[in-house]
């Protein structure tokens, strides 16, 4: 089937195709012009000034380091919680796998506040993790525990289709071979998902590096110590600093886009292998 | 497939244990290591929203929808979600049907565009519009001009919640489109159908639970996203208030002082 057959055949290339490009540039290109046009009008020094003093330094290290932990975390226990809700049956096993979408759902602000509320010295988890002097709230630790509630899902759903669509055949004829079950998972299955753990790490640190409503609540919002770069944004904005606010944006939006476009490297890896296997 | 006959299937030896099973401890450690990992991470906070919310009673938590401010949040939040869903929703189904069924120079380009607003931190996309419509933006003084408020006003809020939530619909759609392939509509075109015949009956009916999906996740960001209209909406006090922030709430929590984690302003927005 060839490109202009398909196209002679259906109709409604022409309206669906212009509509969506009108549409796409309303709002997403011009917007994004709008971003790089007033950077860039700036001048490198002014820019360079703005998105690399030592305040925003931190913050950006702070927001990718953070987010780099959650998605870790995320990765290592998603994966646990996404075989077990794809392999095993326990009683309670249904109403885990809907709970794991909420984080999603909920509004961001609500996650951050009630975050908060069981992680500060006198919440239901803080009171007992202070006697060992392990502070959650507004500190570093706290902005990875918000991160890793919000990038949950995007790990477990992207694993599980993936875990599901294995095939229990190989891991016999392995097995058979004289493979134990812990080279199985090493040499089997670890492989065969690895694209789909990858792209899951990448959307939840995506996630996590552009979060704000969570996070604003329990981290405390330091300068230099717990302050992360999409409140920096706003406090330049309330500032009426539009142009460093700018500046660190178009920083943001650099790392966003190399994120998306390895998400997608990722997934073109990943239909490849699959092609492959078959 | 057809020839091998089932000789060794597992439901054979009941009690046994298949090669592909782990042993019993492993597979309860497992079980309980996400139980913990989740109640750490996800049932504990979920349980504080609704104990919070409950603490004083039913007729406390019903009290503060009778707030006049509270509600006038509700019905932002509401009306902001009824018009940005829906354009999303043809915005989403023309791409999906644009991308999915027909080839052309440039697709992965225009994938990765319409994925970009999810991978954007929602507070960017706020700025934007700022930088657009506001007074020092391109369209600020000409709008201002004729009296046309944008930002710090409903129409920036419903702006930047149509940006944020602009790919899932398509998200959700084109993979499920492109599996299906287009034999389908091109025997439907073949038999007579026009096309929007074939799109509502062919089309339509195999992808509704993906749509319906993409319409539910960007029905339930819509409703749930306060940052982009923070930074498009939050510097003057007296502008239109969404239900998960107020004005209040976030500037108390950004002059770096730590905020009480009993403050009262937010209890005010614990659903």
């Amino acid at each position: 089937m060839t490109a202009s057959a398909t196209r002679r055949v259906l109709p409604g290339f022409g309206l669906t195709m212009g509509c969506t490009m009108l549409y796409l540039s309303l709002v997403v290109l011009v917007p994004l012009a709008a971003l790089i046009a007033r950077g860039g009008g700036m001048g490198w020094r002014a820019f360079w000034e703005a998105a690399a003093s030592p305040r925003v330094i931190a913050s950006y290290r702070l927001t990718f380091g953070a987010a780099l932990a959650a998605a870790a975390i995320n990765a290592a226990f998603g994966t646990v919680v996404a075989w077990v809700l794809v392999r095993y049956r326990f009683p309670g096993r249904r109403l885990i796998d809907a709970m794991v979408d909420l984080p999603f759902a909920l509004p961001t602000a609500v996650s951050g506040i009630a975050l908060t509320a069981i992680y500060a010295k006198n919440g239901w988890i803080g009171r007992h993790l202070d006697p060992w002097g392990v502070e959650v709230a507004f500190t570093p630790l706290g902005i990875v525990v918000a991160l890793t509630f919000i990038g949950l899902p995007f790990v477990v759903r992207t694993l599980q289709p993936a875990l599901a669509d294995l095939d229990r055949e190989v891991e016999e004829a392995a097995a058979s071979l004289g493979a134990t079950r812990l080279q199985v998972v090493g040499r089997v299955i670890l492989p065969a998902i690895l694209p789909a753990l990858l792209t899951g790490f990448a959307l939840a640190l995506a996630r996590g590096i552009g979060e704000y409503g969570s996070v604003v609540f329990i981290a405390g919002n330091m300068p230099m110590r717990t302050e992360i770069a999409s409140l920096l944004i706003i406090t330049k904005l309330e500032q009426y600093d539009v142009a460093g606010a700018s500046a660190v944006a178009i920083v943001m939006l650099a790392v966003s886009l190399l994120m998306l476009l390895a998400i997608n490297g990722l997934q073109r890896l990943a239909g490849r292998r699959y092609q492959g296997g078959l | 497939m057809a020839t091998a006959p089932p000789i060794s299937r597992p439901q054979d030896v009941p009690q046994a244990l298949r090669a592909t099973d782990e042993p019993p401890v492993v597979r309860a450690a497992l079980i309980l290591a996400t139980v913990a990992f989740l109640s750490l991470f996800l049932f504990v906070p979920l349980a504080a929203v609704f104990a919070e919310a409950l603490r004083k009673g039913w007729q406390a938590y019903f009290a503060s929808f009778r707030d006049p401010h509270c509600l006038a949040a509700v019905r932002l939040t509401l009306l902001v979600a009824a018009i940005s869903v829906p354009l999303n929703l043809v915005f989403g189904l023309m791409a999906s049907w644009a991308i999915a069924k027909f080839e052309f120079r440039g697709k992965s380009l225009l994938i990765t565009l319409i994925d970009l607003p999810f991978a954007i931190s929602p507070v960017v996309s706020g700025l934007i519009y700022v930088l657009i419509f506001g007074m020092q933006g391109w369209f600020g003084h000409w709008l201002d001009a004729r009296g046309v408020q944008v930002i710090f006003a409903v129409p920036g809020i419903v702006l930047a919640t149509i940006f944020v939530t602009f790919p899932f619909v398509a998200r959700e759609v084109i993979p499920l489109m492109q599996e299906q392939g287009t034999e389908e509509e091109e025997a439907a075109v073949s038999l007579g159908a026009g096309g929007w015949q074939t799109f509502f009956r062919v089309t339509l009916p195999n992808v509704k639970w993906a749509v319906l999906y993409g319409v539910i996740l960007s029905n339930a960001r819509a409703m749930g996203n306060s940052a982009p209209s923070r930074s498009s909406r939050d510097i003057f006090a007296d502008a239109p208030t969404r239900c998960p922030s107020t004005r209040r709430c976030f500037t108390t929590s950004t002059t770096s002082s730590r905020p009480s984690p009993r403050r009262p302003c937010w209890r005010r927005w614990r659903w």
